[in-house]
Formats: structure tokens, C-alpha cells, sequence
């Protein structure tokens, strides 16, 4: 019992990948488990651990959470990443909620078949440019401050990093645009703890490759 | 401004229906802004006042708040419907991702291709049925309580009576299986702001028959 949260998902980014940026970001450590075979997981959901059958999982202060959205809400209620008020947490919301949007275009697209990735590739570069970031540059435009609520680091910075490096992982020139972002883009890495997350050996997944492809499609029999 | 809330959607279920069972639960009175037409959709948008081009939109405490579960985790806060602490607040918030997944489902088989609703009826009943059905029924046995957290209303109740109604309305003996949640439902069913909407003559919406689905599919473009 190492008082650590501990981490059960795939050996890959996913839906878990947020979860582990935030615990990073707040300077906590964690444990993981990888999920690499059907038995490991059936063996999960005969053992009554997982609420709806479905992971992420994690253990955190002696509950199994899941369901991704609760899992960081928690985590940023608890290393005061949610704003200092109930205002502050409705914006923190509304842009964590758009950047997920976002990332979820990218989630899927290594599951699209061959002949409809180009199109989904161009989606996720229409809504990266014409509405996401555009939103995002604005709010930091207007209040010359440099993190998006209440003047601190928050569960929405960090959200927006991950997404800014996810969509430049398939769209190296997206952020030409966006002058704004591109400076959010360098001070927030510098943050220490996202800093020593973006050096090589953190728990850091690497984008999905095949091999990752072929794991989620055999643990969860799609 | 303080006014009441006013609530910007179709004038259907959809996504907004969550949203007016949460306020009509915490008695709090609202306006209603109906899109009736793509040109609807149209203006709002030129007119700059939703954040990512979309609805629901919830004109709100001097905010215009836009993505639903940043909406209802506001209104959930501020009406007391969110637990007393961050614990009580994480296990609402899983139960109601569960209830939102479930309720995802019914909402989009209207909209399904007609050879594919039998296989998602069927599957939304199964699911209904064996995975997130007795994880509520299982909660409320293991505690005795007639809420599903901290022995308090919260949103966790309001969400999961609206998906027993909804769950009911693919298959009228769905919680045949569930004693507790009969029970959950009679109960729920009366407290009085409840009971008030689920009256005639409330902003409750029906069902969403074929008229509607081809009038939502013309505004949204899909």
C-alpha cells in the first residue's frame, strides 16, 4: 500500500494519457498497470473492481475511480488545478470540455479505416484551427495573463498543452496562427513538472502506433 | 442581470434535456430560446455567443456557459445537488458519467440508420441491463439510504431518474430485475420539484419522434 494512485490501462495513451499529464502536471507520482491481454482484463471485471466494466481505473485514496472526466476532476479538486471558485471552475470546465472534444477526434483516429483517415485528418485540422484554438488564443489575448483562469496553473492549461503537442504530432504547422499559443505553448512546458513529464523516461505514452492498435482491438474484442 | 436562467436548443430532448431536469429538480425556474431553424443556428453563432459554435448554450449568472456537463456541474454546485466534499463529489460524478453513457446511447437511436436501431435497442437494453443498472441498484443496497450519495439529493438521483424514464420508454418493464430502483424511481418520482415536472404543462420534452429527427438533422446539418 503505497499511498501512490495507481494507473490500470493499456501500455499507450488512450483515454488515460489526460490522467496521466494531470498527476504529472500536480507533481504526483503513480503506479501503472498494463493491460496487454483479454484474460488480465476479464480477469478485472470478474474481480467486481471496475464500476461499468471499463477502464481507465484508478486507485486513489482508497477508491477505485472511473470514468475519465471524474477521475480528473478529482485529481484537479484535490492539487487545487479547478479554479478558486465556483466561476473559475465553469470556465475551467467549458475549455477542459472543448479541448476534450478535440482530443477525442484524435483518440479515434487511428481506429478510422484506411480510406477515411485523410478526411478525418483534415476534420481535426478544420476544428483545430477554425474552432478550438481560436477560442483559446482569444482568452489569453484579452487577459495578457499567462495561464487560461484565474492567473494559475490549471487542469485547463494543462489540457491544452497535451492537445496543442497531440495536434502537432499530425499537424506539425498548426499553431503558425496562433501567436498566442505558441507562447502558452513554451512557458507552460517549462512548468517544472511538465517539463521533467516531456523528458524521455517519464510515464509519457508515445502516440499509438499499430502494435497499439492491435492490443485495444484484442483486450476489448471490437 | 440576474434573471432567470435561459436555456438556447432545439426544442427537443437531446443534449438540453439533463440540463432542465437538473434545474427544474433544484426548483429554479427558466427561459426557453428555441432554434427552429438553421438560420437560427446561424445567428447565434455570428452573433458570437457560443464559445465552440454549438449548443446547449446557458445564459447563466452573467455567463453564456456552453458544453453540458460543464452546465450541469454548475448548476449542481450551486444549488447543493454536488455532494459535501470532493469524495462525495467523485462518486456522483461516476455515477453520472455512467447515467450520460447510457442516456448517449437512447438519445442518438432516433437518429440511427433504420437496419441498425433493432441491434441498438437491443444493445442499449443489454447495457441498461447488465452494466449499469446494477451498479446504482447495487449502491443503494449496500447503503439503505434513498440517495445515491451522502444520504442527500444530488444530481447523481436526478440523472438517474431521467435515465430509468428514458430506459423505461425502449422497454416499459426494463427494471423488472431491480427492486430497489423501483423503489428509487416511486420515491424520486414525488418529491415535489420532480413531481412538478414530470406533470403536464412542464418544459419537459417528449420523446423524440421521426418529425423532429429530420427537422434536428436540417439545423445541426447532418
Amino acid at each position: 500500500m503505497s499511498g501512490k494512485p495507481r494507473l490500470t490501462y493499456l501500455n499507450g495513451r488512450g483515454r488515460m494519457e489526460p490522467v496521466r499529464w494531470l498527476l504529472a502536471a500536480a507533481g504526483v507520482e503513480f503506479e501503472e498497470v498494463f493491460l496487454e491481454t483479454r484474460e488480465q482484463y476479464e480477469k478485472l471485471i470478474k474481480d467486481g473492481v471496475l464500476m461499468f466494466q471499463q477502464v481507465p481505473m484508478v486507485e486513489i485514496d482508497g477508491m477505485k475511480m472511473v470514468q475519465t472526466r471524474a477521475i480528473l476532476s478529482y485529481i484537479a479538486g484535490k492539487y487545487n488545478l479547478h479554479g478558486k471558485d465556483l466561476k473559475e471552475r465553469a470556465l475551467i470546465d467549458m475549455y477542459v470540455e472543448g479541448i476534450t472534444d478535440l482530443m477525442q477526434m484524435i483518440l479515434m483516429f487511428p481506429f478510422s479505416p484506411p480510406e477515411a483517415k485523410e478526411k478525418n485528418l483534415d476534420s481535426i485540422k478544420d476544428r483545430a484551427i477554425n474552432r478550438y484554438f481560436p477560442v483559446f488564443e482569444k482568452v489569453l489575448k484579452q487577459h495578457g495573463q499567462d495561464f487560461l483562469v484565474g492567473n494559475k496553473l490549471s487542469w485547463a492549461d494543462v489540457q491544452l498543452i497535451e492537445a496543442i503537442l497531440a495536434v502537432e504530432e499530425k499537424i506539425p504547422a498548426v499553431l503558425s496562427g496562433f501567436p498566442q499559443l505558441q507562447a502558452f505553448k513554451k512557458r507552460t512546458s517549462n512548468v517544472p513538472t511538465i517539463k521533467k513529464f516531456l523528458q524521455p523516461g517519464s510515464p509519457r505514452k508515445p502516440p499509438p502506433d499499430e502494435h497499439y492498435v492491435e492490443t485495444v482491438m484484442k483486450v476489448f474484442k471490437i | 442581470m440576474a434573471g432567470k436562467p435561459k436555456l438556447h436548443y432545439s426544442k427537443g430532448r437531446g443534449k438540453m434535456e439533463s440540463i432542465r431536469w437538473l434545474l427544474a429538480a433544484a426548483g429554479v425556474e427558466f427561459e426557453e430560446q428555441f432554434i427552429e431553424t438553421k438560420e437560427d443556428l446561424e445567428k447565434l453563432r455570428n452573433d458570437g455567443v457560443l464559445m465552440f459554435q454549438q449548443v446547449p448554450m446557458v445564459e447563466i449568472d452573467g455567463m453564456k456557459m456552453v458544453q453540458t456537463r460543464a452546465i450541469l456541474s454548475y448548476i449542481a454546485a450551486k444549488y447543493n445537488l454536488y455532494g459535501k466534499d470532493l469524495k462525495e463529489r467523485a462518486w456522483i460524478d461516476m455515477y453520472v458519467e455512467g447515467t450520460t453513457d447510457l442516456m448517449g446511447m437512447i438519445m442518438y437511436l432516433p437518429f440511427q440508420p433504420a437496419d441498425t436501431k433493432e441491434k441498438n435497442l437491443a444493445l442499449i437494453i443489454e447495457r441498461a441491463t447488465n452494466r449499469y443498472f446494477p451498479v446504482y441498484e447495487k449502491a443503494l443496497k449496500d447503503h439503505g439510504h434513498d440517495y445515491l450519495v451522502g444520504n442527500a439529493l444530488s444530481w447523481a438521483d436526478v440523472h438517474l431518474l431521467e435515465a430509468i424514464l428514458m430506459a423505461e420508454e425502449c422497454k416499459p418493464d426494463i427494471l423488472s430485475a431491480f427492486p430497489l430502483l423501483q423503489a428509487f424511481k416511486g420515491r424520486t418520482s414525488n418529491i415535489p420539484t420532480i413531481k412538478k415536472f414530470l406533470q403536464p404543462g412542464s418544459q419537459r420534452k417528449p420523446p423524440t419522434d421521426e418529425k423532429s429527427v429530420a427537422v434536428i438533422r436540417k439545423i445541426f446539418s447532418f
